[in-house]
């Protein structure tokens, strides 16, 4: 017996409504220009889907390819080239059925072919991607042993059976893989294209995608302009076009743009939101995003601070913390205090509530102190900690703030130290630090995306905590129908142990015109594609 | 003179090695490499793309391929962030606008610079040496990374005449905020020069004995004082018109032109080796033309100065 999806009949009822663009609701009036203009911090490495490794790049990519899924606004799985898939009764074998109208830009088909080919090259060492390890996460057959150079590309549990069903064979059941398909770096690549052009094909003029547009220019460093494609099969309903990404290093001079009228989106600058919001109340808004921002402690043996190995310290620093003044006082963006790991917002996630999340600040300060001095530490033995951070305002006015609550509360000496990026990440990597400032942000949306970083065997745990119930909670729920009480059970146990000072979830500010529609709402990674935005009249 | 310039660009080849060598190893002496991410990559992933880089080698093994790339198919290597590009389309896409941009900067800042420094002089202590002389100091304490916004208010956002931002592929109304911004204090900087080389001038024997002979007071600035007390100017303007025309990471950051000014610094910080080291060569090879330049023009401005 085979479960299917029921994805493809729920949408096509959804979608029944009758729509002129996008998902416009009936007799909306829409605007007479539809060219949407959006902000980008970064230059786009790469718009090729195995190669991409930023958010710039695949926010454009997400709008050229189209991978099996789609997400809508809030974060649930529309059929993208896919229609629907069947599970195996064994909950390993994934059956893909692929919309048989699918084109690339150059009028070839979409086939499963292509997605073959796609993940082989991921997955391949020859390729290089960044993201190679993705085919593992997915736990895709031979995924890791191809990556490894222990197999050939060929051997991916990968199969196309005809042009328009694809298979997938996975180690274990995942009941979150087809979450995972939104993801860019498992969109298709169309075959002939990059083995004519090599690294070319990503150029204008070369570019075939699959998506809802096609790659108009791109200079780098400077803008994307995408243009809407008519091959692609729901093009009736593209309506914004052309779509433009900008580059703007400088998030204040983006503010100005913005104001100057050359911007529809742009982020808000750290702590001018408050102001933004009563000037521009139709204009400034503020959404959950899946990241969290904490401070870990060093707990590999025979590196870091020996005192920060008691936990009666890391439980007084982080109940010393005072984290509503961080969000409040310092950010003042939306974002919400932390004293769990996992963002609160993730799909299907419900927020443990951790034991000292219920005090009030005055009783955690009164905790910390008692458990300092249990610690053996005092005014005439202060504890002496230092705290990395890489450069940025941000970072800085955190720490600082910290730092003082630290000294008036528990006459605790924390001393700041401010690093480039990238020699930060170094120190973090071997462990040459005490503490120090870290954020995650989701691969995907589900819990475990956050909550797997602090497993022993995980390879970005740099705090190098460890605890075996931990791990095997982990373990246990990749493969439960229900994990949310194994990941409640695994924050309890990171609170208990304190093994990092969860600090914040971020939100995301953004300045939006408030003609545009169609930005997803309640999408809490915030993954957008430009087909489904509009504008209205007013 | 002809054997002078032979012998300099001579003497470039081995300079530009040094350079070369020393920035290759200081690079690689940076802590990070261009892999190291908060999201650390899995050993089998990292050591992928050290084999597809060559970063697996033995570090003078890389230092020799890279020159040997160099010189057999002028390859620059390529970008290990912007993977889609190499070196030479980086540079080749990021240097004729800052090229653009810092050009037009250079006449600016020269042509007010040395009107400005000339008039003060020739009236000093006047109202007009007054009034240039605070212009001057006012733009070389004005750093451009207040210039850029105050400009951007003013122009884009108040009387709305000028775009924000943005390159457009050099379009004129897209030009003139980062040419004002890069040619400010640069054009402070010549007038100062210029004003004191031109006081010292003024009171010398050829000037006295131009005035002697009754020469009209114009024809004494312009043709006997003006062209000596160029040389101090001239010996800036070298360097300075390198440095504009590589561009300036606030103003590349600032109105987003895409210039190499802000590649240069992204490379560094992002350990984008082969990005860092071809635009670290190309400033160098950019400093010692123009510094031969200079030379040059000393010998033309000044019969004195004999090669």
């Amino acid at each position: 017996m085979k479960q299917r999806l029921l994805l493809s009949t729920i949408l096509s009822a959804t979608l029944a409504i009758p729509a002129v663009a996008a998902n416009v609701p009936e007799g909306t009036a829409l605007a007479e220009n539809q060219a949407y203009n959006y902000w980008m911090l970064d230059a786009i490495k790469s718009l090729d889907p195995q190669i991409v490794s930023s958010v710039e790049d695949s926010d454009a990519v997400r709008s050229l390819m189209e991978g099996l899924y789609n997400e809508d606004g809030d974060g649930n799985l529309v059929p993208g080239v896919a229609l629907s898939h069947d599970l195996s009764e064994d909950k390993t074998t994934y059956t893909f059925h692929l919309r048989p109208e699918a084109k690339w830009s150059n009028g070839d088909p979409v086939t499963a072919g292509d997605f073959v080919y796609a993940w082989r090259r991921l997955a391949d060492p020859a390729t290089a991607s960044e993201y190679a390890w993705y085919m593992e996460l997915m736990q895709v057959v031979n995924g890791a042993e191809i990556t490894a150079g222990e197999k050939k590309p060929e051997e991916l549990g990968v199969t196309a059976i005809d042009d328009h069903t694809l298979e997938v064979k996975i180690l274990a059941p995942l009941p979150y893989f087809p979450k995972m398909l939104t993801h860019t770096s498992v969109f298709p690549v169309n075959q002939k294209v990059v083995e004519q052009f090599g690294a070319d094909w990503t150029k204008p003029g070369n570019y075939v995608g699959n998506g809802a547009y096609t790659l108009k220019d791109h200079i780098v460093g400077e803008k994307i302009v995408m243009e809407k494609s008519d091959s692609y099969w729901d093009a009736a309903k593209t309506v914004m076009s052309p779509v433009t990404g900008l580059t703007i290093n400088d998030e204040n001079a983006a503010l100005t743009r913005y104001e100057a009228g050359e911007l529809d989106r742009t982020i808000v600058p750290a702590g001018q939101y408050p102001r933004l919001k009563e000037e521009f109340p139709d204009e400034a808004t503020s959404t959950p995003y899946s990241c969290s921002y904490t401070y870990i402690f060093n707990l590999a043996e025979g590196k870091g601070n020996e005192a920060l190995k008691d936990v009666r310290v890391r439980e007084a620093l982080s109940y010393a913390l005072d984290r509503d003044i961080v969000v409040n006082n310092i950010l003042q963006g939306g974002q919400k205090s932390a004293y769990s790991w996992t963002h609160w917002a993730m799909n299907g996630f419900t927020m443990p509530e951790i034991d000292y999340s219920k005090w009030t600040q005055a009783e955690r300060d009164e905790k910390a102190k008692a458990l300092l001095a249990e610690a053996g530490f005092g005014p005439e033995n202060p504890l002496k900690i230092t705290l990395n951070y890489n450069t940025s305002e941000a970072h800085q006015k955190i720490a600082v703030a910290v730092q003082q609550m630290w000294k008036q509360k528990l006459g605790v000496e924390m001393t700041p130290q401010n690093f480039e990026w990238k020699v930060h990440t170094d120190k973090m990597n071997a462990g040459d630090f005490e503490m120090a400032r870290y954020a995650w942000c989701a691969d995907y949306n589900e819990a475990s995306t956050f909550l797997d970083l602090w497993a022993s065997y995980s390879g970005n745990n740099d705090a190098k905590y460890a605890n075996a119930e931990y791990d095997a909670l982990l373990k246990n729920a990749k493969t439960a129908a229900d994990p949310g009480p194994d990941y409640t059970k695994a924050e309890e146990i990171l609170a208990k142990d304190m093994a990092i000072i969860p600090i914040y979830h971020y939100a995301k500010v953004d300045m939006i015109k408030s003609d545009l529609k169609g930005l997803p709402q309640n999408n809490v990674q915030q993954t957008w594609y430009a087909k489904d935005l509009y504008r209205v009249a007013q | 003179m002809f054997s002078y310039i032979i012998k300099r660009l001579v003497v470039a080849i081995p300079t530009l090695l040094v350079l070369m060598v020393l920035s290759f190893l200081l690079m690689h002496a940076a802590p990070g490499g261009p892999f190291t991410y908060e999201k650390k990559l899995p050993p089998e992933v990292l050591a992928n793309l050290n084999a597809k880089y060559g970063l697996d080698q033995p570090l003078w093994r890389q230092m020799v391929s890279y020159v040997w790339g160099i010189i057999a198919h002028f390859d620059f290597g390529p970008s290990f962030v912007y993977k889609d590009r190499d070196v030479n389309e980086i540079i080749a896409q990021g240097f004729p606008v800052t090229l653009y941009y810092g050009s037009i900067a250079f006449v600016v800042a020269v042509v007010t610079g040395v009107t400005l420094g000339v008039v003060a002089a020739v009236r000093q202590n006047s109202l007009i040496d007054y009034f240039a002389v605070g212009l001057s100091i006012g733009a070389q304490v004005l750093p451009n990374f207040v210039m850029a916004p105050v400009l951007v208010l003013v122009f884009a956002l108040w009387l709305g005449w000028l775009p924000a931002g943005g390159w457009e592929g050099g379009e004129i109304s897209h030009v003139i905020l980062p040419v004002i911004a890069l040619a400010t204090s640069y054009m402070a900087s010549i007038a100062r020069i210029t004003r004191s080389s031109m006081l010292e001038v003024l009171t010398s024997n050829h000037v006295r004995t131009a005035r002697a002979k009754g020469l009209p007071e114009h024809k004494v600035i312009l043709r006997h004082a003006l062209k000596p007390s160029l040389i101090p100017v001239i010996s800036y303007l070298g360097p300075a018109f390198v440095a504009m025309i590589t561009g300036s990471v606030v103003v590349d950051s600032f109105f987003s032109t895409g210039g190499i000014g802000k590649a240069f610094v992204d490379s560094a910080l992002n350990r984008d080796y082969a990005v860092m080291m071809g635009i670290t060569l190309l400033v160098g090879v950019l400093t010692i033309i123009f510094n031969l330049l200079v030379d040059i023009l000393y010998a033309w401005i000044d019969p004195k100065i004999r090669y």
